[in-house]
């Protein structure tokens, strides 16, 4: 048992509960960006594949991670496209077509990935982390935190970024109108349908990036079905966040622990089922809930697509 | 929370009222579907092609097998039961503007409780007996796991679409740790639960393998169809569904109405569950996630929630998984194309149904 | 007149709509109007419920497009494609429905529309509000949530906002129905010096009063067509009482005199009646967005009616659905008919021939996707004859809307209409029909003619005046003091959610009524 708490496995289990949190943290940033304006991105899961399947073949081809990163975003963003041509633009179903993008991905990354890789499973380098220094020298905390490749950094750094967008520019208002009152913000003169492509264009990037991490630098290698449900617990931490992206960060590092501790006790060989403690996190924001529930302030407008001059 | 799908639910508060549809609307319908289908083809042929494989081979294995056969058919049918069940649980929650997107932790459980409870039932009570406990014991469980989102939704506003999908996570790993560590049969290697021996699962019809879960699933579809457009306690929901706060002005007990749509939803759901189990699978085999709600979710928008539509989208649905894991099975395919054809099925649906509202609207006007 | 002159008195237009036409399904909203808008000008635009002056409005404004017919601005034909086209030619308009976001602040809301990269310019704005409300003689709490405002407060936010982007044409949709009698003289005041320094003003209203008195010309709209107009030189020549009896002959093809001011008949109230309602010390906590009530005591008598006059906001609503049902008392009784009912739910008030018509028609009054058939029973659902046995009969409810909509003239392409699309004097007429069907005991009225045009005001108050002639009791909850003066037995007025005072509406009571209501004693 002493093995369990020394402080390489301490640290060891902390720096995967951040690597395990990366994808969720950029997944959840952007589907709270769709929800702001108004869109409900149920399509994210699908985002997330598309940005992991493209985002390693982008780093599998050249050999650059972050060229693997950029087509990954690509990707997320090119998944978006199709969302909001159909959700936003013309105003379809969002849960209808989310759901679709979702299930279409899973499936075509898959078969893309049986044509390519199914035979050899390529496997990418690992990334090389950015050491900060002095910090990486606290024991436990030093090497969990400060030892991770570099846009682990820039997703923690993006978390303050929005929130400085949501409240002190004039992007953020116009999102906040989009998802709460559209029809005020477009008799003001702001283009709802353009406010919330940004959005949902924003959201597909961001997913895409950390479906690309969770691929090229979580795992390595791209599997079928990857992100086993990283998008839909995106969704989940973007409401729970009530708009604030300091809390999907908190969310993403709770589960992210959730998430490392299981691996670790596979690895350490500990015979409950994995199933229990994946269970865990479900169950502490549950518990949560019931004892703090409190009336979720989502947007009044919210998966409703919005027509000028409609009633 | 209030996701309104106004021009959807116009559309279906208008059909509910509207008289018996002529036979020109039927005929306008169906090509409105076979259209789009015809179209969704061609587009996922050609991603056929792109990975080297004959499209219309690949078709031609998924009518067969999915339609034509004698043995396709009659599989196509018996995948049918579940989804139908789902999708009249799902109805049934969004014509009450609950997003119940935890139908696959509620069919789990369901799934688990009536795979446990069967083989010990039918050794101690006759048989009908035995598999009526079953189904009940599988609804309450079901029922009692919407509870949390139940109470919570109608008592504390919390928003349903997260505390479901959480409730999804968790149902799907608890049914996992039931079947590994409670309900494993210790008769076999596999973690699974004790198998319902065949002749003890629901009968087939006549002399085919269909289950006559089949009959159930239609009947509860019909059933729901019916409350929900024709009667008050329907119409109760819908209101509830369309425009809460006018539901509380109008005197209506919404908390009340709030937990039994999702004890009905999660009920069907779990229904789902057994009838698959007690009807055809016979045992649940660890980590068993057949994933049947996030189709049918779509189905059911597609359908625009009404029952008899449904029952068409579900047969499409099931046509194309049967046929599709066949096909695949002989081209050398991995199974998941079905996926990326059901897929690019919906969207060209929901794309040719706005075309048709448009066209309508501009006709109209 | 020849094509040369009409052009030359075109190009003094700031903007002319000419021969625009636009349907909506099942209906033609605006049927080839013409309509000339110029500086310097009021053009104030009237019609029934329906009529479809905000069909207008949403054209110039860039909310819609016209079906037929095109739109010159400065004498060239500009298609007005979007709202932001509207705001870069000039035309700022108030609409007639909020168009504010409840969860921003009103500073916020009045910085919306800026470059999307830019911050928001607080203090500028700050500057340019001082100078604005100075002369409006108004404050607004720019810090304050829109959803923390009165509607009141909310509908000055938004004149607010469209003086604030100096606009060359004003349109004001309804813009007096949330204010004050001081407040709309305020108003007509600042109309009339934009006006002055060479504005256009398009002013809709339903008060012919405030047409006469703010007005420089009339146009009005009846189904859709333009019916009349009066033009500016006549307008000076007539007096008030000339301006209105036209309009009425404009709108109505009768002749009468002011029509709002019958007389309100004598009706005997047998004071030993035993009262119908008695309210006692009833209490309401406050919410974040909504003050609270305390020791309301009132009692009503059958054939009574009661009115509570008061600014907006100040606890009206609240007293209505801590009467109805809808909102937990902390304290105090309700008796209707001597039994106590504060403990039962509104159904079971409703039961007992409590009835409550909202002031919120879309937001709860009805359900907006519903058919107009199936909202007249949406308090009834599951009664006999309309279903049975809890099966919906669709027969008996077709047939009994179809006569209520006859009864109570709703305009509507059909039964099955989603009612959200009517206008919005034909869906308070939904209401009235469905609140004061059999069993109603006691009413309570939440601004019951708010929005309407003259002719269905008139028809309310007589419905209301009925309703209480048939011995029932009335409460009477509005912001118009001529409404209440004309209708009540006795007023009551209301200010930070407790009854400062009752009057007896005889002779004096105007008087006391507004000493009351800015805070003095009666
Ligand atoms: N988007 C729409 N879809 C369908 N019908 C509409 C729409 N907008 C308006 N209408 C209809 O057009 C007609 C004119 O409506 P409009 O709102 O212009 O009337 P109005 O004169 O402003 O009435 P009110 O005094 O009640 O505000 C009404 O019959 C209304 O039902
Ligand atoms: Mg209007």
């Amino acid at each position: 048992m002493t093995g369990l708490f020394s402080a390489v496995f301490l640290s060891a289990l902390l720096f995967g509960a951040v690597t395990a949190a990366i994808p969720l943290l950029l997944a959840g940033l952007g589907e709270q960006m769709s929800e702001k304006a108004g869109v409900l991105n149920i399509g994210i899961e699908g985002m997330l594949l598309a940005g992991a399947y493209l985002g390693f073949v982008g780093a599998f081809y050249s050999g650059s991670l972050w060229l693997g990163f950029v087509t990954g975003a690509a990707g997320g963003a090119a998944v978006a496209l199709i969302m909001a041509l159909l959700c936003v633009r013309i105003g379809l179903n969002q849960i209808v077509i989310g759901i679709a993008l979702t299930l279409g991905l899973e499936g075509l990354t898959a078969l893309l990935h049986h044509f390519q890789f199914s035979r050899s499973y390529p496997r990418l380098p690992a990334a090389d982390a950015t050491v900060i220094p002095l910090l990486s020298d606290i024991p436990v905390i030093g090497p969990a935190f400060f030892k991770h490749h570099l846009i682990v950094y820039l997703a923690v750094a993006l978390v303050f970024g929005m929130g400085y967008l949501y409240r002190r520019t004039q992007l953020g208002l116009n999102l906040q109108a989009a998802g709460d009152k559209p029809a005020a913000l477009d008799v003001a003169g702001i283009d709802v349908i353009k406010t919330r492509t940004i959005a949902v264009l924003t959201t597909g990037a961001l997913a895409g990036l950390g479906g690309a991490y969770l691929a090229n630098v979580g795992a390595g290698l791209f599997i079928p079905f990857i992100t086993n449900g990283a998008g839909f617990l995106g969704i989940v931490l973007a409401m729970l966040a009530r708009g604030r992206p300091v809390w999907v960060l908190f969310g993403a590092l709770l589960f992210g622990v959730c998430l490392s501790l299981t691996t670790a006790m596979q690895v350490a060989g500990i015979n409950i089922p994995t199933d229990v403690i994946q269970m865990l996190p479900f169950l502490a924001v549950m518990i949560m809930l019931v004892l703090f529930g409190r009336r979720a302030s989502l947007p009044a407008a919210l998966g409703i697509p919005y027509e000028r001059g409609a009633r | 929370m209030s996701i309104d799908t106004a021009p959807t639910v116009s559309a279906t508060a208008l059909d509910a009222t509207s008289g018996a549809a002529t036979r020109r609307d039927i005929l306008h319908r169906l090509l409105m579907t076979l259209g789009p289908i015809l179209a969704a083809l061609v587009i996922a042929g050609c991603i056929l092609l792109a990975v080297g494989v004959d499209p219309l081979a690949y078709y031609g294995y998924v009518l067969e097998k999915g339609l034509f056969s004698p043995l396709g058919i009659q599989q196509t049918l018996t995948r049918m039961a579940p989804l139908l069940f789902l999708a009249a649980g799902l109805i049934v929650a969004f014509r009450a503007g609950m997003w119940n997107l935890g139908g696959d932790g509620q069919f789990l459980l369901g799934a688990v409780t009536a795979a446990a409870s069967a083989p010990v039932f039918v050794q101690i009570m006759p048989f009908w007996l035995a598999l009526t406990c079953s189904f009940l014991i599988a609804v309450v469980v079901a029922m009692i796991w919407s509870l949390v989102p139940a109470l919570l939704r109608a008592y504390q506003g919390v928003n349903e679409i997260i505390t479901t999908l959480m409730m999804t996570f968790l149902g799907t790993s608890l049914a996992n740790v039931l079947v590994k560590l409670v309900f494993r049969d210790p008769g076999t290697t596999v973690p699974q639960t004790r198998t319902l021996p065949v002749e003890d699962r629901l009968p087939r019809l006549f002399d085919t393998t269909i289950t006559s879960g089949l009959l159930l699933g239609l009947a509860a579809i019909i059933i729901v169809h019916l409350v929900m457009t024709r009667t008050a306690f329907g119409l109760k929901l819908r209101i509830v569904g369309a425009n809460p706060r006018a539901a509380v002005h109008a005197g209506l007990g919404v908390p009340g109405l709030t937990t039994a749509v999702f004890a009905i939803s999660a009920g069907l759901a779990g229904l789902a569950g057994a009838v698959d189990i007690i009807g055809v699978q016979g045992n649940v085999r660890a980590d068993w996630n057949p994933a049947y709600g996030l189709a049918v979710i779509p189905a059911v928008f597609l359908a625009r929630m009404n029952g008899f539509a449904a029952i068409g989208f579900v047969f499409l649905l099931s046509v194309l998984s049967i046929g599709g894991e066949s096909a695949a099975r002989r081209l050398g395919v991995p199974n998941h194309f079905t996926l990326v054809l059901v897929s690019i099925v919906l969207i060209v649906l929901a794309l040719a149904e706005y075309v048709d509202h448009r066209y309508n609207q501009s006709r109209k006007a | 007149m020849s094509s040369l002159s009409s052009s030359s008195v075109a190009a003094r237009d700031i903007v002319a709509l000419e021969g625009v036409t636009k349907r909506f399904p099942g209906i033609v909203a605006n049927d080839s109007v013409d309509l000339s808008i110029r500086p310097g000008e009021v053009q104030v635009l009237l019609g029934e419920n329906g009529a479809g002056k905000s069909t207008l409005i949403g054209m110039l404004s860039g909310l819609l497009q016209p079906d037929e017919g095109r739109i010159l601005v400065d004498g060239k034909p500009t298609p007005i494609t979007s709202p932001r086209h509207a705001l870069a030619l000039g035309i700022g308009t108030v609409f007639q429905h909020m168009m504010l976001v409840p969860t921003l602040t009103v500073a916020e809301n009045l910085l919306l529309g800026g470059r999307w990269w830019q911050r928001p310019r607080t203090e500028e704005l700050a500057a340019r509000v001082a100078e604005i409300t100075s002369t409006l003689g108004i404050t607004v709490k720019l810090h304050a949530k829109v959803s923390e405002l009165s509607l009141g407060e909310q509908q000055q936010v938004e004149i607010l906002r469209a003086m604030v982007r100096k606009s060359r044409l004003l349109i004001l949709d309804e813009s007096t129905s949330m204010l004050t009698p001081k407040g709309i003289d305020e108003l007509g005041a600042l109309m009339r010096r934009l006006v002055e320094q060479g504005l256009a003003i398009v002013f809709i209203t339903h008060k012919l009063k405030e047409a006469a008195a703010f007005g420089d010309r009339i146009s009005v709209l009846k189904l859709g067509r333009k019916v009349g107009e009066i033009p500016p030189e006549r307008f000076r020549a007539l007096g008030e009482q000339a301006i209105i009896s036209e309009i009425v002959e404009l709108m109505f093809g009768k002749q009468s005199d002011d029509p709002e001011a019958v007389e309100r008949p004598v009706r005997t109230v047998h004071a030993e009646a035993a009262p119908l309602l008695q309210v006692a010390d009833l209490a309401v906590a406050p919410t974040d967005n909504a003050p609270g009530l305390s020791s309301i005591s009132f009692d009503i008598r059958p054939g009574e009616i009661l009115g509570i006059a008061g600014i907006d906001g100040n606890g009206q609503k609240q007293l209505a659905e801590a009467l109805a049902g809808q909102r937990a008392a902390t304290g105090g009784s309700v008796r209707l008919e001597g039994v106590a009912i504060e403990a039962l739910s509104v159904g079971e008030r409703r039961r007992r021939g409590l009835r409550y018509l909202t002031d919120d028609r879309l937001g709860e009054g009805t359900v907006g996707t519903f058919p107009v058939s199936i909202n007249f029973f949406l308090k009834q659902v599951g009664a006999a004859p309309f279903w049975r046995n809890g099966v919906e009969q669709r027969a008996e409810i077709d047939k009994r809307a179809t006569q209520l909509v006859r009864e109570y003239d709703v305009r509507t392409p059909s039964l099955k209409t989603p009612v959200a699309r009517l206008s919005g004097g034909n869906i308070q007429k939904v209401l009235l029909a469905r609140e004061l069907a059999e069993g109603a005991k006691m009413v309570i009225f939440n601004k019951p003619t708010y929005g309407l045009d003259l002719a269905n005001t008139l028809a309310s108050r007589q419905r209301i005046r009925d309703t209480a002639a048939r011995g029932l009791a009335v409460l009477l909850i509005s912001t118009d003091l001529e409404e209440l003066l004309s209708m009540c037995d006795r007023i009551a007025v209301i200010a930070n959610g407790a009854l400062v005072g009752t009057v007896e509406n005889v002779d004096d009571a105007r008087t006391k009524v507004g000493r009351l209501m800015i805070g003095l004693a009666a």
